[in-house]
């Protein structure tokens, strides 16, 4: 580190290193995401929204290449719009999976990037759908970015059926502190979003107001 | 000298592992799975024990290169029984953690192997002491390695407390070890799991289907 210029991060590709999460309930479904982006060694933005809207009531989480993650949503966002339009109602969360797992896919050598899709729509409900490397996978909960590989286990132990919106919350919160905690990628604030019959709900949650545990 | 490559198609049998040690109130529970891999393709041993004992109430875990560990580790009890003899009294657990530092340190060009020791002595009570690759040493109420220890750092995290009783630990440690084997494909086989209090030693074996079981199996 005795010869580092300081100037480095410049050239080095800009990553969401990031975690995210999202959760289905009976009714809808909750998004979270933590908010750093780095290049390289450095965080080049502390507080980055990385859950993007779709449509009104459906949401995409951003990981991988920054660049490669926001142009995928933009163009699905487009999409989306053209199709709603078309079909004169509002799109079902499977067909705005589709389109960004038929970008993923399309373009897999080229892009670095992992959306998971997730929304309420009047036909199935609360969907979360995971589209990584171009698959499209219906799941009760999904995680993804350099973070979640620290949480597997505890996802894997603490998810259960038949939670309620706020026990969801919660479930994410837990889940982003503690990647937060052990990712050198993932850190600042919570951005949590609630999606439901009767709307969308954005919330953060402040770096010093997540769970803390018992090495803290 | 050549550093040897460290990545997973190195030649030879690795221990691709899960391995961990929590203390607990009057004890500690040390723990591996029993799975050795070559490179990840072909599971060379299912049932490979790398809880090893290195004193009466001392034991290692070991994690990375399957040859290196067992070497060192054999050298490990040697120094320790030579130095218990010398000193006339059961080593301290700090004792056994350096003996396994120093060779860890002095070869760290050669070797690739991890340690975690937990145990039980008269002047410190349950310890755990965690000696990575590069030989450092330093003392934690609980630890995790090997390959499978990523995917459960959240778990453990949220999970231990200090002071615990002595089943929830075993219920932790056996929990934490069946997530680590349920998502990394180069840990699984049994849960191996060893008690060590003031009184003694227990040995615990979870075969694979008896570990528990979590709402995607």
């Amino acid at each position: 580190m005795l010869q580092e210029t300081g100037t480095e991060w410049l050239s080095q590709e800009v990553k969401t290193g990031t975690t995210i999460i999202a959760v289905e309930f009976d009714g809808g479904v909750v998004l979270g995401s933590d908010s750093r982006v780095s290049a390289g060694a450095s965080v080049v933005n502390r507080v980055m929204n990385k859950l993007s809207p779709l449509h009104d009531k459906i949401y995409c989480a951003l990981s991988g290449s920054a660049a490669d993650a926001q142009t995928i949503a933009e163009v699905v966002h487009y999409q989306l719009d053209v199709h709603s339009i078309e079909i004169d109602e509002d799109p079902q969360v499977r067909s705005a999976a589709t389109l960004v797992r038929n970008i993923s896919y399309k373009y897999k050598e080229e892009l670095s990037a992992h959306l998971i899709v997730a929304g309420w729509d009047r036909r199935d409900g609360g969907q979360v759908f995971a589209t990584l490397s171009g698959l499209l996978t219906r799941q009760p909960f999904a995680v993804g970015g350099s973070g979640s590989s620290h949480v597997y286990g505890f996802v894997d132990a603490e998810f259960r059926g038949g939670m309620s919106k706020e026990e969801c919350q919660q479930f994410v919160v837990n889940t982003l502190s503690l990647a937060i905690n052990r990712d050198g990628s993932s850190g600042g604030v919570a951005y949590i979003v609630s999606i439901d019959e009767h709307g969308t709900e954005e919330k953060v949650v402040l770096g010093n107001d997540l769970p803390t545990f018992f090495d803290q | 000298m050549e550093k040897r490559s460290v990545d997973s198609r190195v030649r030879g049998v690795s221990t691709g592992t899960t391995i961990l040690a929590a203390t607990f109130d009057g004890g500690v529970v040390i723990g591996s799975d029993s799975r050795a891999s070559i490179g990840g393709e072909y599971v060379s041993s299912k049932t490979i024990n790398k809880v090893v004992q290195v004193h009466d109430q001392i034991f290692c875990c070991m994690a990375g290169s399957l040859a290196d560990a067992q070497a060192v580790t054999k050298a490990a009890k040697f120094h320790l029984s030579f130095h218990s003899v010398q000193m006339e009294t059961p080593p301290l657990v700090i004792a056994a953690a350096s003996v396994l530092q120093e060779l860890c340190y002095n070869n760290k060009e050669e070797l690739q192997a991890g340690f975690i020791t937990a145990g039980w002595d008269r002047k410190k009570g349950p310890q755990v002491y965690v000696v990575p690759l590069g030989g450092m040493l330093v003392g934690q109420p609980v630890t995790i390695g090997g390959s499978g220890s990523t995917y459960i750092y959240g778990y453990v995290d949220a999970k231990y407390k200090p002071n615990m009783s002595r089943e929830e630990c075993l219920q932790f440690a056996t929990n934490a070890l069946a997530l680590a084997m349920g998502r990394d494909n180069v840990s699984g086989g049994v849960a191996h799991l060893v008690v060590i209090t003031e009184t003694g030693v227990e040995h615990v074996v979870v075969p694979g289907n008896k570990l528990p079981k979590f709402h995607n199996e």
